[in-house]
Order: structure tokens, then C-alpha cells, then sequence
């Protein structure tokens, strides 16, 4: 046989699966053990108030994807209200409405955001023309006179807004400075000067709101700091501290001066912020840094799908553990079974009955059955209807002990629903034949051996590690196949067969 | 365990493993098997051959054709049942006379006219057949078996089994029904396995289960060096069943009749490898020796020379010609 071919083909599947593996893991850092974490933090808006009989209009700023934090999930809780989304020069901004309402209301916006990058989101800034405020006077000539000292301090842009920033901050050594911000200059009132002052200049700048994203806080106050446009880009500066430096945990939220929650028709508006953070698997972390890393790989991937979809490839895709386990234990250990695959289904279904139970309740379920497959032989039946009659009578059995053990509080032994019913029957029909034809040993030892598959299965099938690889590398089992394909050209002998011919082994 | 491993290669036993991967699955192409699986077809392929096999007294196909049952064994007194499909020995009846209306099975159990129909009706329903497709019964001449083995045989008919390899007859023994496996002489039914000398067509050793024994267990009758009538003609028989069938690697079992002669009962595209215990010689040194040689062996007259002159159990592992 031409083996080289076989070797061939195993060694390209390997090498396949293996390069989609240490990408995953080295480039994406998908997570090899199951329990790792990574962080992402759910945002909670509530904004609370009273109305009096009288058409209400809440609007409400609200966070977007960007390529810092990724929004997962968001839900606006908002009974009765009517509403709308629409974007605003670069923010989101949602508008609840509603005709009439009255007494106390409360509207919940909330989010889950994941950062994906630590970079400041780069945001392209149109080329727009600035338009002046219009300083009269001695704010004329203290802008004037600031502008003048700054540009003699600069060569460009960045160095412009740094020294701005900077003669903000100390205000008492410049008479013009705090001039233009007025007593007790707090951050937002040193921004919107700073706009300002860069307008006079011609230099394109806004204001934008945001959060610091921290373990668990509640009633957030927003932060707020400085854009300026620089070369086509939007450059985030903390006016605070002047420089063009942001902490990356600064979520980006609104832009422009505006409040978060500006509300009409109604009063006493109380909004508060929480932030909290949340661990979550690094899995869904990594899965989504890999969708902004390289978006096919993620989006063609099991992680791609529907939660309740991902859960049942976690079952099915331990199928293949389980038939590769059944051939080492047919085909180098020898082992008998009932059924090619029927020990492995089985193993499935004791995933949901535990292994102890699973194999009590397997055995009485076919013990049972075997009585009744023994008492309608002697009906001469037909082969088809008998096997029909002990399907039925096996759905029975099962419905019977289902209804008996939850009357006992045997709570597990509802389980029982879960076996594959089809399985059961023909496993019942084989063992009788086997049974009539080769002697209750034979058939006892081929059941006994089936159980022994399926526990074994089951054992390999419940290992989290291996569970957890299969899933989120499914590519593994490319090699699973490499190996079983190897498996299919093994002449070795079978262990069963040592004992088998060890006559042949004595001289 | 190595060791056992190691002396097992020694002795060059095939494992079913090997057989499978190296033998069926290379020298016997798939589309050969419906010749050797549906008995009918080996049937009249050995006829078409000039070779001789057991009467067919009818075949049963459908279901309604039961009721003509009894009709069609009204003029035999004893017979045989066998799915076509069949394999392993199950789903065969032997029956060896009547008593009023009742058969008589080989181990002189009675079975009634009705369960007899309805073993053909299970027959039918594919319950014996490989893959439990639905199956045609065949009823045939049961075979009445040489004096020879009368001594060593329990009830049923003892049958010759001798693994074929590229036409060259490379391992034989004598299948002995017993007690246990009520007149069927398959081994895992619990006949009684006795090799054969391939050289001069006398018996070795027995095995019986996996273990090997000198007598036979019902008739306490040594089984070894019997000599089998017509060894030579078995041989060429057996030889022949290659160009019948060109399955390479195959198990032809031959019964002996007492007038009839030898009869090809079925051929097996998979044959167990048990007879390496009867004879308790692997299989291995001489499929490798056939490996090297078949090309020279232009006729059945040299393939049977040639497995006479190598494979004599005068040496245990048979030095191979290089």
C-alpha cells in the first residue's frame, strides 16, 4: 500500500492544524487553560425624574464601538417611552419621548464594554474652518497678548496646545490667563477656554466627556478633556495635567459641552453613573481582539455563533475525543461493543446522568428490555415490529423509571430521558442475537465491554482541558484525524490478541 | 508484554489488525465480496467452474413463499437452512431427519413446522445477514459426512477450512462440530479446531476456544494424525477457488461427502485467524514466502507443489525460500 501518501497527508493536516494553533495562542492569545480572565466593565446610566402630566423628551448621550473599547451588549430600560438613536458630530446620542407621563420615572441606559486596544481611538478630523469667538476688549487684547507669547514659545501644533495647557494650569503668573478664566477656573471652564483661545489661533479643538473606567464605582462624575485636530487626526490632551497624554482607561463617551442627560417636560433630573467591572473569560477577550485583529478568522469561528449554538458544539465537538478513544480501544486494545459508535452516544448521555447513575440506570434500561426481547421471541415475531415493539416498550421503561425514582426523590433518575432511545433498542436486539447465538457469557462480556467504552469515553469526554482545546481550537482536530487516519493503517497486534494466541507463544 | 509481542512476531502470527490492513483490505477488492457473501452466487460461480457443491433444493426470497415450506422439503429427509448472506455460522439449521411432523436438528432438538418458518422469516428480515440487509434462505443437500471423521465428530457435519493465499494453499485444519456448538463445526460456536499438515494431510494439534487439546471433548478420541482422504485433490479444490473468485486472500471450506466427494460449502473473503492456534504456526512467513513466489507458480499443479514442498510441518516455522 502506498503508506507514504498516508504520511504525507497526516503530516499536512498536522502541520495545518498546528500553524492555526500557534497562531491563535501566540498571536491572538487565545486562552489554553479555561479559567483565565480578562476585564470588561459594564456601565449603568440612571437617570431619574419627575413629571406632571405632560409630554416628556429625555435625550442622552451614550458611548459607541471605537478602537480602544468595544461596545458588547447595551439595553435601554425605559417603560412606556418611545425611541430613537441618532448620531451627533461623532456621538450617540438616544432620545426617549413619550406623550404624557407623570410621577416618578426612571430611565436605565446600560452597557458592557471590553477593551479591545490601549491606543487612543484615532478619529479623522474634516478640515473645517474655525471660526473666531469674537473677544471684545480686555479679553480681545489678554487673548491677543496669550496668543502672541505661546507662538514665540512654539514650533507647532502639539507645542502650541502643550504651553496653552500649561499657562492654564498656573494661572497666577499671568495676568491675561486669568483674565480670560475668570474667578476659580475649574477643568471644564480651562477647556472651553482653551477651545477658544486655539479658535482665535485657527486651531480646530472640542471638548469631550468620558469615564474613567475603575473596579466598581458608583455616582461617576464625568471627565472631561481636550481634542485638538492635528494633521487630519483628532489628539486627545488632559488639560488638567497639559499634556498629550490620556490614561488608557478613559472611556470616550460624548463630545461637545452639552450634559450627558438634558431633559424637557419634566423636573428634579438626578442622573448617576456606575461603573463596575466584570470578569469574564480571557476566551471572549481574546475572540474579540482577534475580530478586530483579523476579522475573518473570528467571524468564520465557533465563537461567531449564538451562545446556545456555541453550547452544543461543545458537546458535539467532543464526539470526535470519543470515537478516536473507541478505535485505540477497538483496534490496539481489542475490546468488543455492541455498535460501532453506541458506546460513544452512550457516554454522551452520561454527561447528564453522571457516570454511576448513568451506567445503573443503562443497565437496567437494557436488562429490562432483554426480558421483554426474550418474552417476545417467543411471539414469533416479525423482525421489524419486534423491533418496533421493543423500541415502544423501551420508551416505556424509561417514562417507568423516570416517574418511579422522581416519586423517591431519586432526582437523577429523570435522567434517564436523555439516553438514545434507538441506541437502546438495537443494543437490546444485538445482545439478545448474541445472547441466543454465543451464550449468555459472550453477550454479557460484549455488554459489559461496551459500558466499559462508554465510561471510559465519558471519563476523556468530562476532562474541562480537553473540552475547553477542542472548542476553542476545533483546529486539534485535524490532528485527531491525522492520528486516526495513522490508526487506520495499524497491523500491530491487538492486546486482546496477546492473550488470544499466547498458546502460540509456548513451545 | 513485549516479549509476548516479540515471540508472536517470532512466530510470525497475523493479527486481525494485520490482516485487515495488509491482506483483505490489498488482495480483496470490495466489489468481489457480493461473490463470496451471497452463497448463491459462490454457488453457481463453482457449478459454472465444473466444481462440485452441495444440492440446492430451493431458495425462499419472499415472504409468501414460506407457505410453500413445506412443500418444497416434502421429499427430503434431512437438509440444510442457511441465509445466504449469512456469516460466522449463525442462521443455519441442520436438520437431520423428522419425527411426525417435527424436524429433527442436528443436536436432536425438535423444531416445529413454525418455527422453522419463522427462522426463515428472520432469515428474511436480514437478521442473520451481514449489515442486516433483507435476506434470501437457502435449503440445500445436507452433506453426509465421510467415515473418516465419524470418531472425532459430534453430530453435524465437520468441514474443511484451508486459507488460500494468491492460489497457493498456505494453512489448513479440520473443523470438528462438538456438543457445544450443536453440529456447527464454526469455531466460536465452540467447534473443535485440528490442524492439517499441509505436506502430507494429516492432523496436528486441536484448538478449541483459544486453547489447544489433543482429543476430541465429547468422543474422547485422540483427533491428531488422522490422515484426510484425497488430501491432494483438496489441495488443487482449494487452489482453484482463486481464479473462481480472484479474491486473493481467502478461506475455502470443503466438506467430504461419502459418495459425493469433496464439496465446496462457501468460500470467506475474511477468515478467522484461529487456525494459526491449530496449527499453531503463523500465518505470516508463509504469506511473505507466497509474496515472492506467486509470480513463478503459473499453474494449480505448481501453486500445490509449491505449498507442499514449503509448507511442511516437519519444521515448525518453515524455512522460507529466500
Amino acid at each position: 500500500m502506498n503508506k507514504r501518501h498516508l504520511y504525507v497527508l497526516s503530516a499536512a493536516l498536522t502541520l495545518i492544524a498546528l500553524m492555526v494553533f500557534f497562531f491563535k495562542v501566540f498571536v491572538l492569545h487565545f486562552p489554553l487553560l479555561p479559567d483565565t480572565t480578562s476585564d470588561s466593565w459594564e456601565i449603568e446610566v440612571r437617570a431619574a425624574f419627575r413629571a406632571y402630566n405632560a409630554p416628556v423628551k429625555l435625550s442622552m448621550y451614550v458611548p459607541r464601538s471605537t478602537s480602544q473599547y468595544a461596545l458588547i451588549d447595551e439595553n435601554f430600560i425605559s417603560k412606556g417611552y418611545g425611541f430613537s438613536a441618532k448620531n451627533v458630530n461623532g456621538s450617540r446620542k438616544v432620545i426617549w419621548s413619550t406623550r404624557r407621563a407623570s410621577g416618578n420615572q426612571v430611565l436605565y441606559y446600560r452597557a458592557i464594554v471590553r477593551r479591545v486596544a490601549d491606543a487612543y481611538p484615532v478619529v479623522k478630523a474634516e478640515a473645517e474652518p474655525v471660526t473666531p469667538v469674537g473677544y471684545e476688549g480686555a479679553h480681545r487684547a489678554a487673548a491677543d497678548t496669550l496668543i502672541a507669547d505661546i507662538r514665540a514659545h512654539s514650533a507647532d501644533i502639539d507645542s502650541f496646545v502643550t504651553e496653552l495647557l500649561k499657562r492654564l494650569n498656573s494661572p497666577e503668573k499671568d495676568e491675561s490667563v486669568s483674565l480670560l478664566l475668570g474667578r476659580k477656573p475649574d477643568n471644564e471652564r480651562r477647556i472651553a477656554v482653551a477651545i477658544d483661545v486655539l479658535a482665535e489661533a485657527g486651531i480646530p479643538a472640542r471638548v469631550v466627556h468620558g469615564v474613567r473606567l475603575q473596579e466598581l464605582q458608583r455616582d461617576v462624575v464625568p471627565v472631561a478633556w481636550l481634542e485638538v485636530a492635528e494633521k487630519g487626526v483628532w489628539r486627545p490632551y488632559d488639560a488638567a495635567k497639559g499634556t498629550g497624554k490620556l490614561p488608557d482607561d478613559y472611556l470616550t463617551w460624548w463630545r461637545g459641552s452639552e450634559p450627558l442627560v438634558t431633559l424637557k417636560g419634566a423636573r428634579d433630573l438626578k442622573t448617576r453613573l456606575a461603573v463596575r467591572l466584570i470578569k469574564e473569560s480571557a476566551l471572549s477577550g481574546a475572540a474579540m481582539r482577534g475580530r478586530f485583529m483579523t476579522p475573518g478568522l473570528i467571524d468564520f469561528s465557533l465563537l461567531s455563533l449564538p451562545i446556545e449554538t456555541q453550547a452544543v458544539y461543545q458537546v458535539l465537538l467532543l464526539v470526535p475525543l470519543g470515537a478516536f478513544l473507541l478505535v485505540v480501544l477497538r483496534n490496539i486494545v481489542g475490546v468488543k461493543t455492541f455498535g460501532t459508535f453506541m458506546p460513544v452516544l452512550i457516554a454522551l448521555s452520561f454527561r447528564e446522568t453522571q457516570l454511576l447513575w448513568g451506567i445503573i440506570l443503562f443497565a437496567l434500561v437494557v436488562g429490562l428490555g432483554l426480558t421483554v426481547r426474550f418474552y417476545l421471541d417467543q411471539l414469533k415475531l416479525l423482525l421489524v415490529p419486534r423491533l418496533a415493539s421493543v423500541l415502544i416498550v423501551v420508551v416505556l421503561l424509561m417514562a417507568m423509571i423516570s416517574v418511579l425514582s422522581f416519586k423517591l426523590g431519586i432526582e437523577r433518575g429523570l435522567s434517564v430521558a436523555l439516553f438514545p432511545m434507538i441506541i437502546m433498542t438495537m443494543t437490546i436486539e444485538r445482545m439478545s442475537i448474541v445472547w441466543e447465538e454465543r451464550g449468555a457469557a459472550e453477550a454479557i462480556e460484549q455488554g459489559i465491554g461496551s459500558l466499559a467504552v462508554a465510561a471510559a469515553a465519558y471519563l476523556v469526554m468530562s476532562i474541562d482541558f480537553l473540552r475547553h482545546l477542542v472548542f476553542v481550537f476545533p483546529e486539534l482536530l485535524l490532528i485527531l484525524l491525522a492520528s486516526t487516519l495513522l490508526l487506520g493503517r495499524y497491523s500491530g497486534y491487538r492486546l486482546t490478541e496477546l492473550v488470544r494466541f499466547r498458546a502460540m507463544t509456548r513451545e | 508484554m513485549f516479549d509476548r509481542i516479540r515471540k508472536l512476531r517470532e512466530a510470525g502470527v497475523l493479527g486481525i489488525n494485520r490482516r485487515n490492513a495488509d491482506y483483505t483490505l490489498v488482495y480483496n477488492p470490495r466489489r468481489l465480496y457480493p461473490l463470496v457473501d451471497d452463497k448463491l452466487q459462490t454457488k453457481r460461480l463453482a457449478l459454472e467452474a465444473g466444481m462440485a457443491v452441495p444440492e440446492l433444493y430451493g431458495v425462499i426470497s419472499h415472504e409468501y413463499e414460506i407457505k410453500r415450506l413445506p412443500e418444497m422439503l416434502a421429499p427430503h429427509a434431512s437438509f440444510v437452512v442457511k441465509p445466504a448472506h449469512g456469516s460466522g455460522g449463525n442462521g443455519i439449521v441442520v436438520i437431520t431427519g423428522r419425527m411426525r411432523k417435527m424436524y429433527r436438528k442436528a443436536g436432536g432438538l425438535l423444531l416445529s413446522p413454525d418455527e422453522l418458518a419463522y427462522h426463515v422469516s428472520n432469515t428474511l428480515s436480514g437478521l442473520y445477514s451481514l449489515g442486516g440487509y433483507p435476506d434470501q434462505a437457502i435449503i440445500e443437500y445436507r452433506v453426509q459426512f465421510d467415515p473418516v471423521f465419524e470418531a472425532i465428530s459430534y453430530q453435524g457435519v465437520p468441514d474443511i477450512r484451508i486459507i488460500v493465499f494468491l492460489g497457493v494453499p498456505v494453512l489448513a485444519m479440520v473443523r470438528l462440530p462438538t456438543r457445544a456448538s450443536e453440529g456447527k463445526a464454526n469455531l466460536h460456536q465452540g467447534a473443535l479446531g485440528v490442524g492439517v499438515d499441509i505436506a502430507t494431510g494429516r492432523t496436528l494439534t486441536a484448538v478449541w476456544g483459544n486453547d489447544t487439546i489433543d482429543e476430541h471433548p465429547d468422543t474422547g478420541n485422540p483427533v491428531n494424525d488422522v490422515a484426510v482422504p484425497g488430501w491432494d485433490d483438496l489441495l488443487r479444490l482449494a487452489s482453484r477457488c482463486c481464479e473462481l473468485t480472484a479474491l486473493g486472500y481467502q478461506g475455502v471450506d470443503i466438506v467430504l461427502d461419502r459418495e459425493r466427494g469433496p464439496l465446496i460449502l462457501e468460500i470467506n473473503a475474511r477468515p478467522g485467524l484461529n487456525i494459526q492456534i491449530a496449527n499453531r504456526t503463523g500465518l505470516l512467513h508463509r504469506l511473505h514466502a507466497v509474496e515472492r513466489h506467486h509470480r513463478e507458480l503459473r499453474d494449480v499443479e505448481a501453486r500445490v507443489a509449491f505449498a507442499k514442498a514449503h509448507f511442511s510441518h516437519g519444521d515448525r516455522v518453515p524455512a522460507a525460500p529466500a
